[in-house]
C-alpha cells in the first residue's frame, strides 16, 4: 500500500497555490487534510500527477463568525470549528454535525472545505450546507473568485462543481434565523463510521427542510414545511422516504435505508421543531 | 513460598508495549530489500503469460521471480502440516502459482526492489495474462459440484468424516432421534470472518554468506516449525537456521499456518541475492492472502423428552474451507466434537463435508471452529426450550454433566488424535453463577419494566466447553546466573497474551525468587530448540507446566549444592526471596547467586563472586570429581510436560440486548460471563484474554462478516468495509471465575485465551430471539438484516 510516484508542491502563498493548480490542470489534486485522499493515494485508486499541499499557504487557516454566518477557510479543520464557541453560537448544526464526524484523530488534520470539495454522498458536511443554503468560494490563477451555492456545487457522487485549476478557498454556512432549531441524526454500524443514513434537519419559523445523507448520489433537500406546520411529523417522513434514492450495498439493503431515513427524519424534526419553540437555542449548542 | 502464583500481577511488558518500544517485523531490517508480490485478481484462471518486459527498466528494481524460476523443492507445493485419514483430497497452493490461481490474492510473482515503493510501482507494471474459469463461491455452488476448485476433486470434496456414537443400547442416533418424543429439524449458517491481527504477517531474512548461516524473523505464531520447515525446503543443516519470533502484535491462528509462501521465498531471495530482505504484509494482502474462517451450513435434526433432554443429535455440516487445505480439517474436527458441550447426549452423529471454494483458504482463527459448534449445539437448546415452554436455563440443567461423572468420556476423537475425555468441572455451579451474575431470574420485571418505555428487551444465554493445552509437548529452560538472575525460555511464542508476566510468575513461584529477577524469552530458537507453537489455548498449559518442572528440578540441584555448602540435610532447607536457607535456622543461609557460583567450578576467576568457585578455594573434598558423576556444571534445569490428552475449560456467557422497534439497532446493554480454567495463574490476565475474546465475539456476532461477489471478488478488504468493532461497539464485560483445577498436570491448570469468544453468537443470537420473537438461525446479524426479518412473512 505505497502510493505511485507524483510531483509534490508545497506552495507558500495563494497565487504560488493557484498557479501550481493552473499549470497542473486535470493532472493536479489539492493536499489538505488528506484524510480521504492519502488512503486513496495509499491503494493505488487515485493517481495524480502532481500533489499541490496547501498545509503552508497563508491566509487559508481562517474561521469567522458574524451574524451572517459563519465562513471557514480552507485550512480549518473540522476539531477547530467543532470547538468554536462563536461558530456554534451562530450555528448550531456545524457543531452537532462535526461530532458525528469519523473520530477525534481524523478531525484534528481533515478539513472542512476538504469534505465538502471531496462531496462523498454519505458524509454530514455537505448535507449540512446543503440544508443550510451555503456555499463555497473558489479561486482560480488571475484572482478570479466565484460563489458556488450548495445546491449547484454537489454534482455527484464524489464530485463538485470544482473545475481543474480551481481551489476552493472558503466556505459559507449561513446563520440560524431567530426562533429556529436544528438536529442532526445518523445511524452508523460503528462509532464514526460513514452513516447507513442520516439527516440534518432545520426547522425556522417559516419552513422546515430534511437533508439527507447515504440515500443518494448527492445529499438530498426535502422542503417539508406543510406538514410540519400541521405539525404532521409521520407525513414529513413519509414525504422524506419518496424523495430519497438509496442503494443497496454490503451494510444494508435500500429498502432499510429508505426505511431509516424517515425514521431519522422524524425524530430529527421533532428534536428541531422543539429546540425552535424554545427560543433559548443557543444555549443548548 | 513467595505469592505470586494467582496473583493479579501487572503485566510486565507492558510498559514497553505501551510506549512504543515494541519491536515488530517492521521495525527491524530499515536498510532490508523490499519485497512485494504481483497477486491474482481473478478468483480462478489459468495462467497464459506473465510479461516483465515493461518492469525490469524500472530504477531500483532489483529481481523479479516467478514459479519457473524456484528450484524444485523451493517450487514445491507448501505442505500439508495436519494430515489425516479422512482428507483424502488435501490440496496445498505453491510458494507461486503454478498454471492455475484459485483466489483472488494468490500470489504470481515476486518482486525485490530497493523499496516497497519501488516493489509496488514494478508489480503495476507487470502484465499477467490469464485465461478466466467459473469460479466457486459459497457452501451452496461448492456442494453442487457443477465447477470444480481443483480439477482432480471430484465434487469439491475434500474431506469427509462421520463420527457417531450410539445410545447405550446401541441404537444409532438417527433411530434415537426417530425414537425420541419430540423431534426438531433445522438449518443453522454462519459466515466467515477472520483473525485479523493488528500486524500482518511479515518476514525479514538474513543470509550470512560467511559462516553460511540464516536468520529469519517471522511474524510467527512457531518460530520452531518454520525453521524446520525452512531447512528442509533449502537443504539447509538444522544448526544453520534461526528462527525469531520478534514482538508480534496478535496472531489469533492465522500465524501457526506455515511456511506460507512468503516466508519461503523471501529468505530464499536473502539467499540467492546474499542481501537482507523483508516483507511487510499490507492489510489488503491480509485480507485476501493469508486465511479465514468459520463459514458452515448446519443441518440439525435433534430428538428430546419432555424435559428437554437430549436423546439424539444427528447433525449434518457443510464446511467451506476455500482454496487450500494447509492446516488439515482441524476447523471442523473441532466443531464436530466440541460441540456437544457440557452435555450428556443420548446418541449422537456428526457428519461433515470439507468443500473446496474459489476464496482465501480457511484455517483456525480464534476459537476454531468451537463458535460454530456452540451455536449449533446452543441454538437447539434455544429450540427446544422453546418447543416444550421451558426455560432455556432448565433445559440446559437438565442436559449437563454432572460433577460427579467426570471424567467424562464423550466417546469421540477430539483434534489431538486423543479420546475426547473431560477431565473436570462443574457446570450446574457455572450456571447458578451466571443466572445470579446477568439476573436471569429478574429479567422478565426488567423486560416488563421497559416495555412500558416502549423498549424491545431480550437476554440469551450460551455454554461451552472448550478441550485446551494440546500436544505433543514444550519445554522450558531456567538457568540460574553468578548474579542471581533467573533466566526463563521456551519455545514457543508470545503475541501479546503476557507470557513474560506469567511464566515469571510461575518461575519466581517456584524458585523462590523475586519476580524481578526473572526474565523470560519465547519463540527464539537461538535460546530454545524443541516447540510446537502457540495455539489452542495451550501456552500456560503447556509451557507452564514445562517451566515448573524444569524449575523444580533447579531448585532440587540447589538444595544439592546448598545443603554441601551449609552441611545440612537438602529437607531441611527452604528458598525464599532468593535465599536457601536452614529452616528454623536463619543465620544459616547462602544466595541462590551464591550456589550458581559453586554449581559451575571454574579455573578462571573474573570477579571476586566466581574466586569462590576456584580450584583454590575452599569447595568439594579431594575424593570426588569438582563436577559430580551425573552432574552437570551450572545452575539450570530443562524439562518437557506432554500431556496424555487435552484439558477441558469450559464457560457460560449471558448478555441482555436491546434492539430499537423503530431502527432495528442492536445494541448490547449488559454482557455476563462465567469461565473456568482451572488454577489461575493471573486472574487479571484471564479477565483481559476473556475481554478480548469477548470483543472478537461480538465483532462475529454483529459486525463481521468476508463478502465475497459471485466473481469471487471479495468486496470488503478494508478496515472501512470489514467491521471490526472499535471499544465503543464492545459492551462492559461482567466476569466470574470458577476454579475446577485440573487432575491432569502439575498446575492444575486450563487454557484460557480462545473462551472469550467461543459462545458469543449463540449468545446474541439467543437474546436477539427472545427480544424480538423471530427465529435467529444464521449469524452474523445486521440492522438492515434485522428489519428484514421483521418484514419477512411468519415461517410455516
Amino acid at each position: 500500500m505505497k502510493p505511485p510516484p507524483f510531483d509534490y508542491h508545497a506552495p507558500r502563498d495563494l497565487g504560488e497555490a493557484l498557479a501550481a493548480l493552473a499549470e497542473a490542470g486535470p493532472d493536479g489534486k489539492v493536499l489538505a487534510g488528506g484524510q480521504s485522499l492519502i488512503p486513496l493515494l495509499n491503494m493505488r485508486l487515485a493517481a495524480p500527477a502532481r500533489l499541490i499541499d496547501i498545509n503552508r499557504v497563508a491566509g487559508l487557516d481562517t474561521l469567522s463568525a458574524g451574524p451572517e454566518g459563519v465562513r471557514a477557510g480552507a485550512l480549518a479543520r473540522h476539531a477547530r470549528v467543532e470547538r468554536s464557541a462563536e461558530a456554534a453560537a451562530v450555528q448550531p448544526l456545524l457543531r452537532r454535525a462535526l461530532r458525528l464526524v469519523a473520530h477525534p484523530v481524523i478531525r484534528n488534520r481533515g478539513t472542512v472545505v476538504g469534505s465538502l470539495v471531496h462531496a462523498d454522498p454519505a458524509a454530514e458536511l455537505p448535507a449540512v450546507l446543503a440544508l443550510l443554503g451555503g456555499s463555497v468560494r473558489l479561486a482560480a490563477a488571475g484572482g478570479a473568485e466565484r460563489d458556488v451555492p450548495a445546491a449547484e456545487f454537489f454534482t455527484g457522487p464524489m464530485e463538485s462543481a470544482v473545475r481543474p485549476g480551481e481551489l476552493a478557498v472558503s466556505a459559507f454556512f449561513p446563520a440560524l434565523p431567530p426562533g429556529s432549531g436544528v438536529s442532526f441524526r445518523e445511524l452508523a454500524r460503528r462509532h464514526g463510521d460513514y452513516a447507513l443514513a442520516g439527516v440534518a434537519v432545520l426547522v425556522t419559523p417559516a419552513a422546515a427542510r430534511v437533508a439527507c445523507i447515504g440515500v443518494g448520489p448527492v445529499p438530498i433537500v426535502v422542503d417539508v414545511t406543510e406538514q410540519a406546520a400541521a405539525g404532521d411529523w409521520a407525513a414529513a417522513a413519509q414525504a422524506v422516504r419518496e424523495r430519497v434514492e438509496p442503494e443497496e450495498d454490503i451494510h444494508a439493503s435500500a429498502d432499510y435505508r429508505r426505511h431509516l431515513a424517515g425514521v431519522l427524519a422524524g425524530q430529527a424534526l421533532r428534536d428541531a421543531a422543539r429546540e425552535a419553540e424554545t427560543t433559548g437555542v443557543r444555549h443548548h449548542a | 513460598m513467595t505469592r505470586l502464583f494467582g496473583e493479579p500481577v501487572p503485566r510486565r511488558e507492558d510498559p514497553r508495549l505501551l510506549t512504543g518500544q515494541g519491536r515488530y517485523l517492521d521495525d527491524l531490517g530499515q536498510g532490508a530489500l523490499a519485497a512485494a508480490f504481483v497477486r491474482s485478481p481473478h478468483a480462478h484462471a489459468g495462467i497464459v503469460d506473465i510479461d516483465l518486459s515493461a518492469a525490469i527498466d524500472v530504477e531500483g528494481l532489483v529481481a523479479v521471480y516467478t514459479w519457473e524460476d524456484l528450484p524444485e523443492r523451493v517450487g514445491a507445493p507448501l505442505p500439508l502440516l495436519i494430515p489425516h485419514p479422512a482428507l483424502t483430497h488435501g490440496r496445498t497452493a505453491y510458494p507461486l502459482a503454478r498454471d492455475v490461481v484459485r483466489h483472488v490474492g494468490e500470489p504470481v510473482v515476486m518482486v525485490v526492489a530497493r523499496d516497497r515503493y519501488v516493489a509496488e510501482d514494478v508489480c503495476s507494471l507487470i502484465r499477467v495474462d490469464y485465461e478466466v474459469r467459473k469460479p466457486v463461491v459459497g457452501v451452496p455452488e461448492a456442494a453442487a459440484g457443477a465447477h470444480l476448485v481443483h480439477e482432480d476433486v471430484p465434487g469439491n470434496v475434500g474431506a469427509h468424516l462421520v463420527q457417531e456414537v450410539p445410545a447405550a443400547d446401541g441404537r444409532s442416533a438417527a433411530q434415537a432421534v426417530e425414537d425420541a418424543p419430540h423431534r426438531l429439524t433445522f438449518r443453522l449458517g454462519i459466515e466467515r470472518s477472520a483473525s485479523m491481527p493488528l500486524e500482518g504477517r511479515g518476514v525479514y531474512a538474513r543470509w550470512d554468506a560467511d559462516d553460511r548461516s540464516l536468520r529469519v524473523y517471522s511474524s510467527t505464531q512457531t518460530s520452531t516449525s518454520v525453521r524446520m520447515a525452512l531447512a528442509a525446503r533449502f537443504g539447509l543443516p538444522l544448526p544453520s537456521v534461526e528462527v525469531i519470533a520478534p514482538d508480534v502484535g496478535g496472531g489469533f491462528g492465522v500465524k501457526i499456518v506455515h511456511p506460507w509462501p512468503e516466508e519461503v521465498l523471501v529468505p530464499w531471495a536473502a539467499m540467492l541475492l546474499g542481501r537482507e530482505v523483508k516483507w511487510a504484509e499490507d492489510r489488503r494482502e491480509h485480507f485476501v492472502s493469508s486465511a479465514h474462517e468459520r463459514a458452515q451450513e448446519q443441518t440439525v435434526r435433534v430428538g428430546f423428552d419432555d424435559e428437554g433432554r437430549v436423546l439424539g443429535l444427528d447433525v449434518t455440516i457443510l464446511h467451506d474451507h476455500g482454496a487450500y487445505t494447509p492446516y488439515g480439517i482441524i476447523v471442523p474436527i473441532i466443531t464436530s466434537t466440541q460441540l456437544l458441550g457440557p452435555y450428556r447426549i443420548g446418541a449422537y452423529r456428526v457428519e461433515f463435508s470439507s468443500l473446496y471454494t474459489n476464496t482465501v483458504q480457511v484455517t483456525p482463527y480464534r476459537g476454531a471452529g468451537r463458535p460454530q459448534g456452540v451455536f449449533c449445539m446452543e441454538r437447539t437448546m434455544d429450540r427446544i426450550a422453546a418447543h416444550l415452554g421451558l426455560d432455556r436455563t432448565t433445559v440446559r440443567a437438565a442436559n449437563f454433566i454432572q460433577p460427579g461423572e467426570f471424567p467424562y468420556d464423550q466417546g469421540l476423537i477430539f483434534q489431538d488424535g486423543r479420546p475426547l475425555i473431560y477431565d473436570s468441572g462443574n457446570y450446574p455451579e457455572s450456571l447458578r453463577l451466571l443466572k445470579e451474575l446477568i439476573g436471569w431470574d429478574d429479567f422478565p420485571a426488567r423486560r416488563a419494566e421497559a416495555a412500558r418505555e416502549g423498549r424491545r428487551l431480550g437476554i440469551g444465554i450460551g455454554c461451552y466447553v472448550e478441550g485446551t493445552g494440546v500436544g505433543p509437548y514444550e519445554g522450558g529452560h531456567v538457568q540460574v546466573t553468578s548474579d542471581g538472575r533467573v533466566h526463563v525460555s521456551t519455545g514457543l511464542t508470545s503475541q501479546g497474551q503476557g507470557h513474560e508476566t506469567v511464566f515469571a510468575q510461575i518461575a519466581a513461584t517456584e524458585l523462590g525468587v523475586p519476580l524481578e529477577r526473572v526474565s523470560v524469552v519465547t519463540g527464539d530458537t537461538r535460546r530454545f530448540g524443541y516447540a510446537v507453537g502457540t495455539f489452542a489455548s495451550r501456552a500456560a498449559v503447556m509451557s507452564g507446566n514445562a517451566i515448573a518442572l524444569a524449575c523444580r528440578k533447579v531448585r532440587e540441584k540447589a538444595l544439592r549444592i546448598a545443603a554441601d555448602a551449609l552441611e545440612a540435610d537438602p529437607g531441611d532447607l527452604e528458598v525464599a526471596d532468593g535465599v536457601v536457607r536452614v529452616a528454623g535456622s536463619p543465620g544459616a543461609s547462602i544466595p541462590l547467586a551464591t550456589v550458581a557460583v559453586l554449581a559451575n567450578p571454574l579455573r578462571y576467576a573474573f570477579d571476586e563472586e566466581t574466586g569462590r568457585a576456584t580450584q583454590f578455594a575452599a569447595g568439594a573434598g579431594m575424593d570426588r570429581p569438582p563436577v559430580d558423576e551425573g552432574e552437570e556444571p551450572g545452575l539450570e534445569g530443562r524439562d518437557y510436560y506432554s500431556p496424555i490428552r487435552s484439558t477441558y475449560a469450559s464457560g457460560m456467557h449471558a448478555a441482555i440486548v436491546e434492539t430499537d422497534p423503530d431502527t432495528a439497532e442492536i445494541r448490547i446493554l449488559r454482557y455476563a460471563v462465567v469461565h473456568d480454567c482451572g488454577k489461575l495463574i493471573n486472574p487479571m490476565i484471564v479477565e483481559g484474554q476473556i475481554h478480548g475474546g469477548v470483543a472478537q465475539g461480538v465483532g462475529g456476532a454483529l459486525y463481521e462478516r468476508m463478502v465475497y461477489d459471485g466473481h469471487g471478488q471479495l468486496l470488503n478488504a478494508s478496515f472501512m468495509d470489514f467491521l471490526m468493532p472499535y471499544a465503543t461497539e464492545i459492551p462492559l464485560i461482567e466476569t466470574a471465575h470458577l476454579e475446577t483445577p485440573s487432575p491432569l498436570n502439575p498446575l492444575g491448570i486450563k487454557g484460557a485465551g480462545e473462551a472469550g469468544v467461543i459462545p458469543v453468537s449463540a449468545v446474541i443470537a439467543s437474546a436477539i430471539e427472545d427480544a424480538e420473537g423471530i427465529v435467529i438461525d444464521r449469524m452474523p446479524i445486521s440492522p438492515s438484516e434485522l428489519f428484514d426479518l421483521r418484514r419477512a412473512p411468519a415461517p410455516g
